[in-house]
């Protein structure tokens, strides 16, 4: 049984194949074109795995670019992939807080992994990947760089809520001589109060999920456990969670065919 | 749609503004109408009314005012058209269901307003919509704030009448909408020159009653499984009931049941019968609002039921014809009425006793709560709607949305993810 899904993301396309034991995975950015990063990502990681295109039995796509591709068995909303992928890589949560480069997202689980309630928000960019990146680029520093230097720093509060706003908003904080680190710390917990907000609509619980580009920033996190006041789990492949709800559901239409 | 340029002219239009909405009517209409499969035939009348939309009916009402005949305009099915049709007027809906309209409302209203309000009275201001320009009268209510604020500003270009609808349904609010439908027959008869007897009442009763009894039956079909008219379709029609002749109204949809009675017995519906079956419920869908409909049915699941003013709270309930004098119809008429469950009443659980019935009688799977943008009342109602639902182990999803393509794809995601949650 050789299963495969790509989590064709507005920032980032992650595809994963699994075998039943061993799960091969990798990541790429998307770029302008969700069909050729499909094509690429996924041949690169049928070479990594050193299995070919015939062999995968099922092969399902979820993410933002899920209907430009052909060559999936069978298409997936990313909210049930995520919440799949999340209870596998966190057995026993019950709550999923995704935030992708351009959406957020708030799962309510069972232990199987299925989708019992969710929330959304698509339609503004602040509280998102690319919110962190528009801010980095104007302070001049990574994306990655941002839980580093947020470190220990008091939060400056952010007064916009658009993030173009918030952009001209950083840009007069730092004229006026305002440390960079508060500065994004104001900016973490900006995200963290936003989603914390759409969280708790979903019920309380103590068993939180975070997954997604954004989970990687440690910084977003720490702000996100203060805002909701539970600790806040981040897997290691959080960014796969998409990718990886993707195979496993491609495992079970596999077994039913 | 033939020429009516003419008749346009004459009911002082913008013509060139108005040739655009004409010119992007008909590829919407194909691509939620036409691209159906195996529609049933009896929905070629329907198909021609919006086709022929902003001409056949107007010309009738051209004619009807001719003959010096009086056209009442309603946004709400609050308005008993009873008394309207008894005192020989025609009574047309007027609600807004297109973003076409919408700039022209914006350009009086505040833009976080409802969509349904704005079009309404762009349609009116832009003089893009010969209804809008036929009626002599405006019947408005005070429903939501909205609107209630929307017709002081409307009545500065056209007549409008506001009905006081109360907010709660006390025993003394009852009475004063008794009340309110009295004056409310007044104003009938003095714009119409007419008085209305008991008769005419009794008899116009009958009419309307007859319109609710031919949708009463068309939404009966869409209890069986598998379903023999897509939820797209029972729209519509519902939607021109609005506005068409009450009785040929009734006749063709009568017409219509006969055959979806004929697929019923032969098992043949328009979705697989294992599809999940699915309820709207919220704010009402003026023509041409097709827009959650086309989602959830192109992601294929049935559109079984309406719980909203463009679905079962137009037709359930029937006025009480045992009265002889205009006071004992009036009070008839006041008691049907009270019964429609909207959300501008407190409290409102009538509305989640019946959405609770509904998933029953309709073998509901999974019930989408959608309101449009900015509507407090029934995006605060939603809450307790969606409470009920899960305690009672029902899934349900909320949405709010507008009259614009923009959010499309976001509703579809969302849409699909509900689904996916209902099973496979």
């Amino acid at each position: 049984m050789l299963v495969a899904g790509i989590d064709i993301g507005s920032m980032s396309t992650k595809a994963v194949i699994f075998n039943g034991q061993r799960l091969f995975k990798t990541i790429a950015p998307t770029g302008w074109s969700p069909r050729q990063a499909a094509h690429q990502v996924y041949g690169r990681l049928l070479n990594q795995s050193g299995y070919t295109e015939e062999q995968i039995d099922y092969l399902i796509a979820t993410g933002y670019g899920r209907v430009s591709i052909d060559f999936a068995d069978r298409v997936v909303t990313e909210i049930t992939c995520h919440a799949r992928g999340a209870a596998y890589l966190s057995p026993g949560t019950d709550l999923v807080i995704d935030i992708g480069g351009q959406d957020s997202k708030v799962i309510r689980i069972n232990d199987e992994g299925q989708v019992l309630d969710f929330a959304m928000n698509d339609k503004c960019a602040a509280g998102t990947g690319r919110f962190l990146q528009v801010i980095a680029n104007a302070l001049g520093v990574d994306v990655s760089d941002l839980a580093a230097l947020s470190k220990g720093q008091t939060p400056l509060a952010l007064n916009s809520m658009c993030t173009v706003f918030a952009e001209s908003e950083v840009i007069g904080l730092l004229t006026q001589g305002k440390d960079k680190g508060a500065i994004i710390a104001g900016l973490h917990q900006s995200i963290a109060r936003r989603i914390a907000s759409m969280a708790q609509r979903m019920g309380a619980s103590n068993r939180v999920t975070f997954t997604g580009g954004v989970a990687i920033n440690e910084g977003v996190q720490a702000s996100l456990e203060e805002q909701l006041g539970v600790p806040v789990q981040v897997p290691k492949d959080c960014q796969l969670a998409g990718a990886i709800g993707a195979a496993l559901i491609a495992r079970d239409f596999n077994s039913r065919a | 749609m033939a020429d009516y340029r003419n008749m346009w002219d004459d009911l002082g239009m913008d013509l060139e503004k108005h040739d655009l909405l004409c010119e992007a009517l008909p590829d919407a209409f194909h691509e939620v109408y036409i691209s159906q499969q195996d529609r049933p035939e009896g929905m070629d009348y329907y198909d021609f009314v919006v086709a022929e939309i902003h001409g056949v009916r107007p010309a009738e009402l051209v004619e009807h005012r001719k003959k010096g005949g009086k056209v009442f305009g309603t946004f709400c099915v609050y308005v008993p058209d009873e008394i309207i049709f008894a005192a020989g007027a025609i009574a047309t809906g007027l609600c807004g269901g297109s973003q076409f309209w919408v700039p022209g409302g914006e350009k009086v209203l505040p833009a976080n307003t409802c969509p349904l309000i704005k079009a309404s009275v762009g349609a009116r201001l832009d003089k893009t919509c010969p209804f809008f320009r036929l009626a002599d009268i405006y019947i408005g209510e005070t429903t939501c704030d909205g609107k209630k604020k929307a017709w002081e500003i409307l009545s500065e270009d056209v007549p409008v009448y506001v009905m006081d609808l109360p907010q709660m349904k006390r025993e003394k609010d009852i009475a004063a909408w008794t009340e309110e439908i009295k004056l409310f027959l007044n104003k009938v008869e003095e714009v119409t020159g007419t008085k209305v007897t008991p008769e005419a009442l009794a008899e116009n009763i009958k009419l309307i009653a007859r319109k609710r009894k031919a949708l009463e039956r068309l939404y009966n079909t869409r209890k069986n499984s598998p379903v023999p008219i897509s939820g797209r379709d029972a729209l519509l029609i519902t939607q021109i009931a609005f506005y068409d002749d009450p009785e040929r109204f009734s006749s063709k949809t009568n017409e219509l049941c006969d055959e979806l009675d004929k697929r019923i017995a032969e098992g043949n519906g328009v979705f697989p019968a294992d599809a999940p079956r699915i309820m709207i419920t919220g704010t009402p869908m003026a023509i041409p609002n097709w827009k959650l409909h086309h989602i959830v049915e192109t992601c294929g699941a049935p559109v079984v039921v309406e719980e909203t003013c463009t679905g079962v709270r137009y037709f359930e309930n029937s006025v009480d014809e045992t009265g002889t004098t205009l006071d004992e119809q009036i009070q008839a008429l006041a008691k049907r009425y009270m019964k429609v469950n909207c959300a501008c009443f407190t409290p409102n659980e009538g509305r989640v006793d019946d959405i609770l019935r509904l998933v029953k009688e309709y073998k509901v799977d999974g019930v989408i709560d959608c309101n449009l943008q900015f509507c407090g009342l029934y995006s605060t109602e939603s809450y307790l709607v969606q409470q009920a639902l899960k305690k009672a182990g029902i899934p349900v999803m909320h949405l709010e949305t507008d009259y614009s393509e923009q959010d499309s794809e976001q509703i579809r995601t969302r849409v699909q993810a509900f689904l996916e949650m209902l099973g496979d």
